[in-house]
């Protein structure tokens, strides 16, 4: 008896797995892509399976770190990931990705000059650019008349408990080190030192730390400044257009976020079909419209940017004069990694 | 074929997604990335680490004895009613844990917002203004300087507000043990206890009560080990503000530094700080079991 119900078992697990990998393929390959959520317009991946006959199982994560510690563990098998600058940088020291084969993306040609050689990829080895922005204060213009231009108001007791933190320590730091005016990427500990304190101070002025909730707190007039990223804010403008955005004069984050391929992956060459695919011109301007960021493609940003208003193409598409005050992350050393993390639990403690 | 065969795909998920993964948590906190037997997860703790382990156990202590005092008195006379209406509150009682957990604690959020429903609620019925107005009043009486600008209660972001998130979404986990134990006591115990003259409070200290322990004790557990370990309340409700053991262990894992040897070691704590709570406290009650017997 026990050997037919064994034997039942393992018919009806081959019978699942048949259905899960089988199911009537009629595409010629099949490509795993992960991305963060609500970065891209689906559309655009629905017509590459089409076009190629490739089938693109599409998946979205939260932040760099969760991408890191999935890769990390083993546990998923993907072909295309779309991640942060400083991400890339640690991966590819890491030897967690793949070297790209450009002859297979073609389409690197329209990547703008000032998104290629960056300090998280020198060589342009392992990335090619998707989205590109910058983060900066947002806040309700119909409750705040000042027109803000500094930190400042992120630890200004005026709007005490009207303030809205990131929930990630690398992003959080990051605003008091500028504040303070030190670099985003500094490894000394006094300086980061100093940064906690006034994280510290700050604490009991904000509503709270939040990541993807400062949409719903700021549309909705329940917070009335925030710290956030400019492609979000041209999102939350739809529903609520009393707000504004502002890349402080102490400068900022500017962030690029780029398609890589996991090492060990054996759908190479698909992989580059996709990335390839996805940095051509039309599929840029598609995605720019349903994300608010801003591609790496620059004829993209050129197209698109004839049908904004100046002041929305502004922030967009920020000057090379609002660019120049602002800093990519960079990949930093383990301890200082272990600092933010410990500062963290501290602060939150 | 004998019973227990039908037991064995449970046997087979239990050792597949709960031995295993338990045996991992022992490796991973005892070792260092390079694989090395450390001790060095375990001495790393600071006393950072030691509130927040104090905060999260005082947080759930909180909402399982909320959730107990709203709760016993729930099953209890619900176990007396009528059995249809038994089922429709029963029903009632589940239906809320139809919905998505996530959902509902989300849900929670836009009630207790600044400018949430309760708070547009009080607004609406002129509560502020009244407040307002009495503390104006005291002001100039008795020249104090209470504030007159109240618009909101802060309820929000509170640590309030995750006990009030626990004590809701937990609830249901204390009110049907108990239900289920108090429904199942032979009635015959209650006549013949009343029948000896005792009078109703004694009915229910000296026999309810003691026979519906184990079902009080599993609500604890119920409710007790997912609040100790809950970090997406204390993220949607508080805010972020205040970091529970959820949180801390998420943080390992998630944050800046990919560390699973820590995150494990401060789950395997939390795991034997649990059991040890657990295990005293069905100690205590098997006593007053016993003590009952004789």
């Amino acid at each position: 008896m026990k050997k037919i119900i064994s034997l039942v078992l393992a018919f009806a697990m081959v019978a699942a797995i048949g259905a899960l990998s089988g199911c009537g393929s009629s595409y010629d390959g099949e490509i795993n892509v992960y991305n963060f959520g609500e970065y891209i317009d689906e559309s655009t991946y629905e017509a590459f399976e089409e076009e190629y006959n490739i089938k693109v199982n599409y998946n979205t994560y939260d932040t760099c770190e969760a991408l890191y510690s999935t890769l990390k563990n083993g546990g998923a098998d993907y072909d295309v990931i779309i991640t942060s600058d400083y991400m890339i940088g640690r991966m590819a020291v890491e030897g967690m990705l793949e070297e790209l084969n450009y002859d297979n993306i073609p389409n690197f040609s329209l990547i703008g000059d000032e998104y290629k050689g960056l300090s998280y990829d020198p060589d342009d080895k392992y990335s090619v650019p998707y989205m590109w922005g910058t983060v900066g204060l947002i806040y309700n213009g119909s409750e705040i008349n000042d027109e803000l231009t500094s930190w400042s108001a992120m630890f200004d007791e005026q709007y005490s408990g009207q303030i809205l933190m990131f929930d990630s320590s690398r992003d959080a730091f990051g605003v008091a080190l500028k504040y303070l005016g030190y670099s985003m990427n500094t490894t000394d500990e006094a300086e980061i030192g100093a940064a906690y304190d006034l994280l510290e101070q700050q604490k009991p002025l904000v509503q709270g730390y939040f990541q993807d909730q400062m949409y719903d707190k700021l549309e909705g007039g329940e917070a009335l400044i925030g710290a956030y990223y400019a492609g979000d804010y041209l999102m939350m403008l739809e529903n609520n257009p009393d707000l504004k955005f502002v890349v402080p004069d102490e400068g900022s984050n500017f962030f690029v976020d780029a398609m890589c391929i996991p090492a060990g992956c054996e759908n190479k060459e698909l992989a580059e079909q996709f990335i390839n695919y996805m940095t051509s011109t039309d599929v840029c301007v598609t995605n720019m419209g349903a994300t608010g960021y801003a591609s790496g493609n620059t004829e993209a940003c050129e197209i698109y940017a004839q049908d904004l208003e100046d002041w929305m193409a502004d922030i967009m598409f920020p000057s090379e004069e609002v660019l120049s005050r602002c800093e990519v992350y960079l990949n930093l050393p383990q301890e200082t990694l272990e600092l933010y993390d410990s500062l963290w639990v501290e602060l939150k403690a | 074929m004998r019973a227990r065969s039908f037991a064995y795909p449970y046997v087979l998920w239990m050792a597949l997604f709960v031995v295993a993964p338990i045996v991992i948590i022992v490796i991973y906190a005892f070792t260092t990335a390079d694989g090395g037997f450390t001790f060095e997860n375990f001495a790393s703790m600071g006393g950072t680490y030691l509130s927040v382990f104090g905060r999260s156990f005082l947080l759930a202590i909180i909402a399982t004895a909320i959730c107990l005092l709203i709760g016993y008195p729930v099953a209890y006379s619900l176990a007396r009613e009528k059995s249809c209406l038994q089922g429709i509150i029963v029903m009632l009682i589940m239906l809320p844990m139809w919905m998505n957990f996530l959902l509902r604690t989300y849900s929670w959020m836009s009630i207790l917002e600044n400018t949430g429903l309760l708070n547009r609620f009080f607004s609406a019925i002129g509560l502020f203004d009244l407040i307002n107005a009495i503390s104006g009043f005291i002001n100039e009486t008795f020249g104090t300087n209470l504030s007159t600008d109240l618009e909101y209660f802060e309820m929000i972001n509170t640590q309030g507000a995750v006990v009030l998130g626990m004590v809701y979404n937990y609830l249901p986990f204390m009110i049907l043990p108990i239900y289920s134990v108090i429904l199942k006591i032979d009635s015959s115990y209650l006549e013949a206890a009343r029948d000896l003259g005792a009078p109703p409070r004694t009915v229910f200290r000296k026999v309810v009560f003691p026979l519906s322990l184990s079902g009080v004790l599993s609500g604890i557990t119920m409710v007790f080990v997912p609040a100790v370990s809950t970090f997406v309340i204390s993220d949607l409700l508080g805010g972020a503000k205040i970091m529970l053991l959820g949180n801390l262990i998420q943080m390992q894992f998630l944050g800046s530094t990919y560390n699973p040897h820590l995150g494990s070691a401060i789950a395997l704590i939390m795991m034997v700080v649990v059991i040890i709570c657990m295990t005293v406290m069905n100690k205590f009650g098997d006593e007053e079991e016993q003590a009952v017997m004789f």
